[in-house]
């Protein structure tokens, strides 16, 4: 992966959340309701990765060994918590076990780390076999705060995801909510010829294709319990939703209805689907059980209604897009359709994504859309509560199509430069942009796994 | 913009249509024999047509006549009537009018027939499947849309006025009606905006006497582009209804 900018000082943050953020209040506590609200505001823990150590010596150990150590650094790196310390600065060491681990060559200048990860990875018998460690290096008493072992088929990719897995126990110990770095991004690319849906980790390794219609299909999101993933495709008689099974790796029934019927939404407990239909010949929203029986209707207004998404704390709201009064805006509304309330004042707003927390919308708005109007189309995040918004992206292209990482702190969308359009991840207050596919077709949509 | 390349084509499969159309109005334009004494009196002359030719049982068409050199014109069941003129008709079933126009030089007659649908319509009308996909485009003609907007212009009535003329004379042919978005904004919403564009157009062919049974809509949102480059005559080209034979 490239690691397409370096991390923007607190400083420059501030910078940008003191000029963007409207807000009643002085632009440092606007930092901080980001901050605090995605999970990002505690002081970042110092932490070191040495690389592991190689118990067998052999070219095969080498390439997983390799793999290993990059996914693991690049997901502490990406979890938003941690001051990674940079290759160059740690000792040239490598420890492979406790007994080899001397911590105060870590805590000192200039790596400087409170925490250290090390271990030792090798292969035995077509199995690849990881220990990791996690040491506190200010406990010179009992420095281990994790020790884990691993074992699976010796591969590169088990490699990478073992070291997915040690991370998230990392990240889970020391950030105190599950990491992402086990978790999914689904998106549509047209790689293939046609656009199609797609899977890759999160981090752009491991793409797969899932669907290989042939036709148009656009907006997966993946159910909650990573069984099915819902999305759009367009057919003879227009567009209709399908299911796509992950279990059984083929696509499933659902009920194809009459009209333009686009954009499906789980909610959080796997119990209902949201999405728009033009059925009755004006795009409305609707919601339906899993497998499409036990249809309601939610809104009942002309123009376009489309990109329902629940808010996952709850499953009582709604948020979505609507054209009622001319150009698409984001509203939120009750499950049953109840006390709508509209949340952005003009331009053009779409593609809302509700954070896990049920705190805040993320959004795409161009602030200043019209005709010949050189505004330009960005992420936004917005304190539902407030209102208050905080521009994420700026002067890159047009981005669109944000999605929460079940964490709450990191948001994948789309960015379109160039006539290109990839797919980037950042940390929720805009810092720490990453692109994650590389010109391999257009590459849009992406919608984060819940786990 | 590919579809100007076949214009050639088009329109002379169009009229090959239209004549073939127009032949089933039997005119009888009634060359008289030569009348023998009074050597003054012209001859009278008549015309009728009916547009269309062809409906749907409650809609109506219009009888335009013309007749020359007359002293008394009929309409045989609808009695005397000016020398020339329309009137709409609204027959419940199929109906030949008789035009009959008598003057000091003779007489003449024409008459058009307008042809009312039956419930079941007959499975073919002959002239309906010499249609091809490119004759279709010529006389259906797209509409366009201003920008964000799902409304039909005033400037596009005339093209629904024709497009449903069209189709009224043609009560066979099935229509997809595809609502297209310009590449700006954002993919869902555009989908949602091209399902208005579509229905917005259907509606008003349905208004101008279409029948909705004919009529299919899909959206195609900014997914399907007539003209890429990035400019306002472009997107112009992309915000539109565009219709096609429903194979």
């Amino acid at each position: 992966m490239t690691l397409s900018s370096p991390r923007k000082s607190v400083c420059f943050c501030l910078l940008l959340l003191f000029g963007f953020a409207v807000a009643p209040e002085p632009g440092a506590q606007a930092q901080d309701w980001v901050r605090t609200g995605t999970n990002l505001g505690v002081s970042k823990i110092r932490i070191a990765a040495a690389d592991f150590k190689a118990t067998t010596a052999d070219t095969q150990t080498a390439g997983m060994k390799s793999a290993f150590d990059q996914t693991l650094y690049n997901d502490l790196r990406y979890a938003g918590i941690f001051d990674v310390v940079s290759k160059s600065m740690i000792p040239n060491t490598t420890p492979g076990t406790p007994q080899e681990m001397q911590v105060a060559q870590w805590s000192a200048e200039p790596s400087n780390a409170a925490m250290v990860a090390f271990g030792n990875l090798g292969v035995n018998g077509g199995r690849v076999n990881v220990q990791g460690f996690l040491f506190d290096t200010h406990s010179t008493t009992n420095p281990q705060v994790l020790g884990k072992q691993y074992g699976d088929t010796a591969t590169v990719e088990a490699a990478r995801q073992i070291a997915h897995r040690f991370a998230d126990e990392i990240i889970q110990t020391l950030g105190g909510i599950p990491g992402i770095a086990e978790t999914k991004i689904y998106f549509v690319s047209n790689r293939s010829g046609s656009k199609e849906i797609w899977v890759m980790d999160y981090d752009g390794m491991n793409p797969r294709q899932l669907t290989h219609l042939g036709t148009i299909s656009l907006s997966p999101r993946v159910s909650p319990d990573n069984s099915k993933v819902a999305f759009s495709s367009l057919g003879k008689n227009g567009w209709s939703i399908r299911m796509f099974s992950l279990d059984l790796n083929r696509l499933v029934a659902f009920p194809a209805w009459g009209g333009t019927t686009l954009s499906p939404a789980w909610s959080s407990d796997g119990n209902h689907l949201a999405f728009s239909s033009a059925r009755s010949g004006d795009p409305e929203i609707y919601v339906t059980d899993p497998s499409g029986q036990g249809e309601r209707r939610l809104t009942a207004f002309r123009g376009p209604d489309v990109s329902p998404v629940w808010n996952p704390k709850t499953n009582g709201q709604i948020a979505w897009v609507s054209g009622r009064t001319r150009l698409p805006q984001i509203y939120i509304m009750d499950a049953d359709g109840a006390n709508i309330t509209r949340m952005t004042d003009g331009g053009y707003a779409t593609s809302p994504s509700w954070s896990p927390n049920g705190q805040f919308l993320t959004f795409a708005w161009n602030r200043s859309y019209g005709p010949g109007a050189p505004g330009g189309e960005d992420v936004y995040i917005m304190d539902i509560a407030s209102k208050r918004w905080t521009q994420l992206t700026h002067d890159s292209g047009a981005n669109d199509f944000p999605s929460w990482s079940p964490d709450s702190r990191h948001i994948v969308f789309q960015r379109q430069q160039g006539g290109h359009t990839e797919i980037w991840m950042m940390l929720a207050d805009g810092t720490d942009q990453q692109q994650l596919t590389h010109g391999d077709g257009s590459n849009t949509q992406p919608d984060w796994s819940w786990k | 913009m590919h579809y100007s390349n076949r214009k050639t084509l088009v329109v002379a499969a169009s009229l090959a249509a239209i004549l073939t159309v127009a032949g089933c109005h039997k005119k009888h334009p009634a060359p008289p024999p030569p009348p023998a004494p009074p050597p003054a009196a012209a001859t009278p002359t008549a015309t009728i047509t009916a547009n269309p030719t062809s409906i749907n049982p409650g809609d109506q068409a219009v009888l335009t006549w013309q007749t020359t050199d007359a002293t008394n014109v009929s309409i045989v069941g609808l009695g005397t009537v000016a020398s020339s003129g329309t009137q709409s008709v609204r027959p419940t079933q199929t109906t030949s009018y008789h035009l009959v126009a008598q003057g000091d030089g003779g007489s003449a007659d024409a008459t058009a027939t307008v042809t009312v649908n039956t419930a079941a319509p007959a499975p073919t009308a002959p002239s309906e499947s010499n249609i091809d996909e490119n004759a279709f485009e010529q006389n259906v003609k797209p509409i366009f849309y201003d920008y964000d907007s799902y409304d039909v212009r005033s400037d596009a009535q005339s093209t629904i006025q024709a497009d449903a003329s069209f189709l009224n004379q043609h009560p066979n042919l099935k229509v997809v009606v595809g609502g297209y978005c310009d590449d700006r904004g954002s993919t869902e919403y555009n989908l949602a905006l091209g399902e208005n564009r579509a229905n917005a157009a259907k509606q008003a062919l349905v208004t101008a006497g279409v029948s909705p049974d004919r009529l299919r809509t899909v959206s195609y949102g900014k997914e399907k582009q007539f003209c890429t480059e990035q400019n306002e005559a472009c997107w112009q080209q992309n915000r539109r209804a565009q219709f096609t034979l429903d194979q």
